[in-house]
C-alpha cells in the first residue's frame, strides 16, 4: 500500500476504456483501476486534486490517445474542433489539452471566432460574401452613384432608338462609352443606371422580407418549440395552414387589390411596403419550422434544466439560454431565402404586380424584355444576368456559412 | 455600490459554509424528506392525445437525507434514478408524495416558490458536453446563479467566479474561455463550480461521473469528496454503479423498477447485502477483502431484462428475475422494513437474515431458470447464512426457502447466453 501511495498520478495507466457506462462485465477491472487512482491521487498531501489537476494529463498522453484536434505545442486546437462538440467527439479531446496553452491565449475563442476563421479559408464562400457586400453598398449608395457619375435611370435618349425596329442603335444593345451597359429599347434609358437604381428595390424588399419572415419564425417557432403541448399543436396547425395557401395566387391578388392611399401609403412606398408584407408573411413557416426544430433538441439539453434549477424564469431561459444557440441557423437560412425572396420579387414585378414602372426593377425589366425579344434580344441579358450574380452570391454566402458554423451538415 | 451595506446583507461568501451549515440543520438532522414520492408520465396517443397509460419511472419512495452525509443511489439504467434526483431538485412535479426540505413542504410549489429554495440545492448534470451552454463563457456560466438569484457576492461577481473556479481546480484565467474548449473532466468542474457557486446545502449529483473516463472519473469523485468536507454539503449521488457509490457514500439506496429495494449503510450493505437484487448488483463489483478476492464464481447473471415501467411485475418487481421467488413475492408487495438497525430491505426472503415468509417454499419456475444462472457457491452461502441468522434470531431452525433439488443442479457455464 505504501509503495501506491508514492506513484505519481502521470504514470498511472490512463487510457482504460473509453466505454462512458462500463457494464458490470467489465466493472471489476474497472473498479479496481478506480480505487488504485482514487488512493494514489488522493494520498499526496491532502490537496485532493486542487493542485495538480490541469497539468495532470501530459501533453504526451493526449497525442497518445491518437487525438487529431491536438496540436503539439498545445495552441492551435481550437480550430478544427466542431463547433458544437457532441460527447463523443470532445470526448477524444485530452484532459489538459490546456496546460501548455501560454498566458496569451488565456482569452478564450467563441464560437463565432473560430466560424469566422473557417469561413475565411473557404473561398468560395469569400468570393460570394464579397459580391454581396459590393451589391449591398451599391443598393445604399445608389443615389449618390447616379448622382456622382450623372446617371439617371429615367432619362429617354430617343436619339440612340431605331425608330423602324425600336430596337437601340447599333449592334450590342446599344453599348457605348456613354452607355457601358446599352439602353433599353423604345426609350432609350440607360441601362447601367437602371440596374442599379433596380438593385435597392431589389434588396430591399428582399431583405424586408426576409427580415419579416425570421422575425414571425423565430417568435413563433421558439414559442413552439419550447412551451409544445396545445401552443405548439396551434402553431404547428398555423404552419402548415400558411404552407398549403397558392401563395403566388394570394400575392397576386393582395398586390393588385390594393390601391393607392391603403395605410396612408401610395405610388413606390405603398408597393414596397405590399411587396415586403406579401412574401414575408407567407415565407415564415419555412424558418419557423427549422427554429422550432432546433428548440425542440435544445430544450432538452441539461443546460435548461441547469438554468432552471438555478430559478431562471421563461423570458431567461428563451433568450440568454436558446436564442444564442438559434443565430447560426437562423443566419443561415436568411441568407438563403433572401435569393428566393429576390426571386420572388422579380416574378411578381414580371407578372405586372409588383414595383410598377416607370421605377426601375429587375424582374420589370426582365418582363418588358419578353415583349421586346423580338426587337431588341440582348435586352433581357443585362437584368437576368444582374439576377443570376445575386442570387449565386448570396447561395454562395449562405452554404458558406452553413459549413463554417456546422461543419457536421457536409 | 452606493447600497453597500444592504449588499453585505444578501452576500454569501462561501469560505463561511461549514459554519453556516448549522443554521438551519445541524449534522445529523433530516435535511430532505421524501414519502411516497411518485413520478408517472402519461404515455398519450392519438389526435385527442388521450392518456393511454403511464410510465411508471418512480413509484413510491421513502427516504431522508441527514444533513452532512452523502446518500448514494445505485441501479441499472431506467430504473428512475434521474427522475428521483429531478423530483427532489424539483424540475420535476411529483405525481404523489411529499418532498420536504427543512421541514418545508416543496412538493407542489411553483417557479416562483421555489426560486429561493433553487440556492439551497443545486444539482450536478450527468452530461458534461450538454449541461453547459456552448455559446456562454466560462465566466457567465458560473456566473449566473449570483445573477439569477440576485446576490451580489463580496469584491464582485468575476472575483467570485475566480475563486470557486480555483476551488474546483480550474485556472481562473480560463474565466473568458467558451465550454468548448475545455475536456470532460474539466467541463465537469465548471458544472461543479455552478452548482457550488451559491454554497448550497444540498447537492443532487446525477451520474456526475459516467460520462468521463475513468481516470478523470477518480479525480472528479475526489474533489466532490475534499469539497464535502470543506463546505459541509450534503449529497445525494446517483450512480449506476457501485464502485463509485461505495467511494463516497455513507449510505446507499438500491433502486429497482422505481422503488427502492434496500436501503442502508455501507458498511452493512457490503457485509451483507440483504436483497437478492442488491446482492447481484455487488457480485458485479469485486469484493474488496483480500482473502475473497478472485473468487469469481460468485458472478451473479441476472435472467432477462429489467421488466417495462410502464406495466412492472406485480407483487415484488423483481419476481421475474429472483431466483428465490415463490408464489407470495408474485403476489404481495413486500414493505421496506427495517430489518437490522440501519439496513430497510423490502424482500420476502433476504439474503443473510431470517425468512420473513417461511412458509413460502416453493420456488416459481421462473425462479429455478434464474437460479441455473446462479453459482452454486452463492445459493449455498445464502442458504447457510439465512439458516444460520435464523437459528440465531429465534428458537427453533427454520425450514431454507431453496429446495435441495434446485441446489444440487448441476451448475451451467454462467457464459452461455
Ligand atoms: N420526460 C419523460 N417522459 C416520459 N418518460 C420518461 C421521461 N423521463 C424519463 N422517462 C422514463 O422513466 C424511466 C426512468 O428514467 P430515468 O431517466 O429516471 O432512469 P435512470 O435510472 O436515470 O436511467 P439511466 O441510468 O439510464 O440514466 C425510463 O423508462 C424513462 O424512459
Ligand atoms: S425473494 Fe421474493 S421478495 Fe425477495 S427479491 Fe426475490 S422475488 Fe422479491
Ligand atoms: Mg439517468
Amino acid at each position: 500500500m505504501s509503495q501506491l501511495a508514492h506513484v505519481r498520478p502521470a504514470l498511472l495507466p490512463v487510457r482504460i476504456t473509453e466505454s462512458p457506462k462500463p457494464h458490470h462485465g467489465c466493472a471489476s477491472f474497472h473498479h479496481e483501476v478506480f480505487q488504485l487512482i482514487a488512493k494514489a491521487l488522493k494520498t499526496p498531501g491532502r490537496h485532493g486534486p486542487v493542485g495538480p489537476v490541469s497539468e495532470f494529463k501530459t501533453t504526451a498522453t493526449a497525442a497518445a490517445r491518437g487525438s487529431a484536434i491536438v496540436d503539439p505545442r498545445g495552441v492551435n486546437l481550437t480550430v478544427t474542433a466542431p463547433i458544437e462538440t457532441t460527447g463523443a467527439e470532445a470526448g477524444a479531446q485530452p484532459e489538459a489539452v490546456l496546460a501548455g496553452v501560454k498566458k496569451s491565449q488565456i482569452e478564450g475563442r467563441s464560437l463565432s471566432q473560430i466560424a469566422w476563421t473557417r469561413f475565411k479559408r473557404d473561398k468560395v464562400a469569400m468570393a460570394g460574401g464579397v459580391v454581396v457586400v459590393l451589391l449591398v453598398l451599391m443598393a445604399v449608395l445608389s443615389k449618390p452613384i447616379q448622382w456622382v457619375f450623372d446617371l439617371d435611370p429615367n432619362k429617354f435618349n430617343q436619339d440612340l432608338i431605331d425608330p423602324a425596329l425600336l430596337a437601340p442603335k447599333g449592334g450590342w444593345g446599344g453599348m457605348s462609352w456613354d452607355h457601358p451597359l446599352g439602353v433599353d429599347p423604345q426609350y432609350g434609358r440607360d441601362m447601367l443606371a437602371r440596374i442599379i437604381d433596380g438593385s435597392w428595390v431589389s434588396l430591399l424588399v428582399a431583405g424586408g422580407a426576409t427580415l419579416l419572415s425570421v422575425v414571425i419564425g423565430t417568435v413563433l417557432g421558439v414559442v413552439a418549440g419550447y412551451y409544445g403541448g396545445w401552443i405548439d399543436s396551434v402553431i404547428s396547425r398555423m404552419m402548415d395552414t400558411f404552407l398549403a395557401f397558392p401563395l403566388l395566387l394570394f400575392a397576386i391578388s393582395i398586390s393588385a387589390s390594393v390601391q393607392d392611399g391603403f395605410f396612408g401609403l401610395d405610388g413606390l412606398p405603398l408597393r414596397i411596403c405590399v411587396l415586403i408584407f406579401v412574401i414575408g408573411f407567407f415565407s415564415w413557416p419555412y424558418i419557423g419550422r427549422i427554429v422550432r426544430a432546433q428548440t425542440m433538441t435544445l430544450r432538452k439539453r441539461e443546460f435548461i434544466e441547469a438554468a432552471t434549477s438555478l430559478g431562471a424564469r421563461g423570458p431567461y431561459i428563451l433568450f440568454r439560454e436558446l436564442l444564442p444557440n438559434l443565430v447560426a441557423p437562423i443566419l443561415v437560412y436568411s441568407t438563403l431565402i433572401i435569393p428566393t425572396n429576390i426571386l420572388f420579387e422579380a416574378a411578381l414585378s414580371f407578372l405586372g404586380v409588383g414595383i410598377a414602372p416607370p421605377q426601375a426593377s429587375w424582374g420589370g425589366m426582365l418582363s418588358n424584355a419578353v415583349d421586346l425579344y423580338t426587337a431588341d434580344p440582348q435586352y433581357m441579358f443585362v437584368p437576368g444576368l444582374a439576377i443570376f450574380i445575386t442570387v449565386l452570391a448570396f447561395n454562395l454566402l449562405g452554404d458558406g456559412l452553413r459549413d463554417a458554423l456546422d461543419p457536421r451538415s457536409k | 455600490m452606493s447600497e453597500n451595506p444592504k449588499d453585505a446583507a444578501v452576500t454569501t461568501p462561501a469560505q463561511s459554509a461549514g459554519a453556516q451549515l448549522t443554521k438551519d440543520a445541524g449534522p445529523g438532522d433530516v435535511l430532505l424528506k421524501v414519502t411516497g414520492l411518485q413520478k408517472h408520465f402519461p404515455i398519450r396517443k392519438g389526435l385527442l392525445q388521450r392518456q393511454v397509460g403511464a410510465v411508471r419511472a418512480v413509484d413510491g419512495l421513502d427516504f431522508e437525507v441527514r444533513a452532512g452525509e452523502t446518500l448514494g443511489v445505485v441501479g441499472e439504467s431506467g430504473c428512475g434514478k434521474s427522475t428521483m434526483g429531478r423530483l427532489i431538485t424539483r424540475l420535476l412535479e411529483p405525481t404523489a408524495g411529499t418532498v420536504e426540505f427543512q421541514g418545508k413542504d416543496i412538493t407542489h410549489l411553483d417557479a416562483g416558490g421555489m426560486r429561493p429554495m433553487r440556492r439551497d440545492v443545486q444539482m450536478i448534470f450527468q452530461d458534461p458536453y450538454s449541461s453547459l451552454n456552448p455559446r456562454h463563457t466560462v465566466g457567465t456560466i458560473v456566473g449566473a446563479p449570483f445573477r439569477l438569484q440576485g446576490v451580489q457576492p463580496e469584491g464582485g461577481v468575476k472575483k467570485e467566479v475566480q475563486r470557486i473556479l480555483s476551488v474546483v481546480g480550474l485556472n481562473p484565467e480560463h474565466y473568458n474561455r467558451y465550454p468548448h474548449e475545455f475536456s470532460g473532466g474539466q467541463r465537469q468542474r465548471i458544472g461543479i463550480a455552478r452548482a457550488l457557486a451559491l454554497n448550497p446545502k444540498l447537492v443532487v449529483a446525477d451520474e456526475p461521473v459516467s460520462a468521463l473516463d475513468v481516470s478523470i472519473q477518480a479525480q472528479v469523485v475526489n474533489l466532490l469528496d475534499d469539497l464535502q468536507q470543506e463546505l459541509g454539503l450534503t449529497y445525494v449521488i446517483i450512480a449506476h454503479d457501485l464502485s463509485v457509490v461505495r467511494h463516497v457514500s455513507d449510505r446507499i439506496a438500491v433502486m429497482y423498477l422505481g422503488k427502492i429495494v434496500e436501503l442502508a449503510d455501507r458498511e452493512s450493505l457490503y457485509k451483507a447485502p440483504m436483497h437478492p437484487y442488491t446482492k447481484a448488483l455487488m457480485s458485479a463489483v469485486p469484493i474488496p477483502d483480500p482473502k475473497r478476492r478472485g473468487v469469481k464464481s460468485e458472478r451473479i447473471l441476472l435472467k432477462g431484462d429489467v421488466p417495462s415501467p410502464i406495466s412492472p411485475p406485480s407483487g415484488c418487481r423483481f419476481h421475474t428475475r429472483c431466483w428465490k421467488a415463490t408464489e407470495i413475492c408474485r403476489t404481495t408487495e413486500p414493505a421496506l422494513v427495517e430489518l437490522k438497525p440501519g439496513q430497510r430491505v423490502a424482500c420476502h426472503h433476504p439474503e443473510n437474515f431470517e425468512d420473513q415468509a417461511p412458509q413460502e417454499t416453493v420456488l416459481l419456475s421462473a425462479a429455478k431458470e434464474a437460479a441455473e444462472l446462479v453459482p452454486e457457491a452463492v445459493l449455498e452461502e445464502s442458504a447457510e447464512t439465512s439458516a444460520a441468522v435464523a437459528a440465531e434470531v429465534s428458537e427453533p431452525p427454520q425450514e431454507v426457502s431453496d429446495p435441495p433439488e434446485d441446489v444440487s443442479e448441476p451448475p451451467r457455464d454462467t457464459d452461455d447466453k
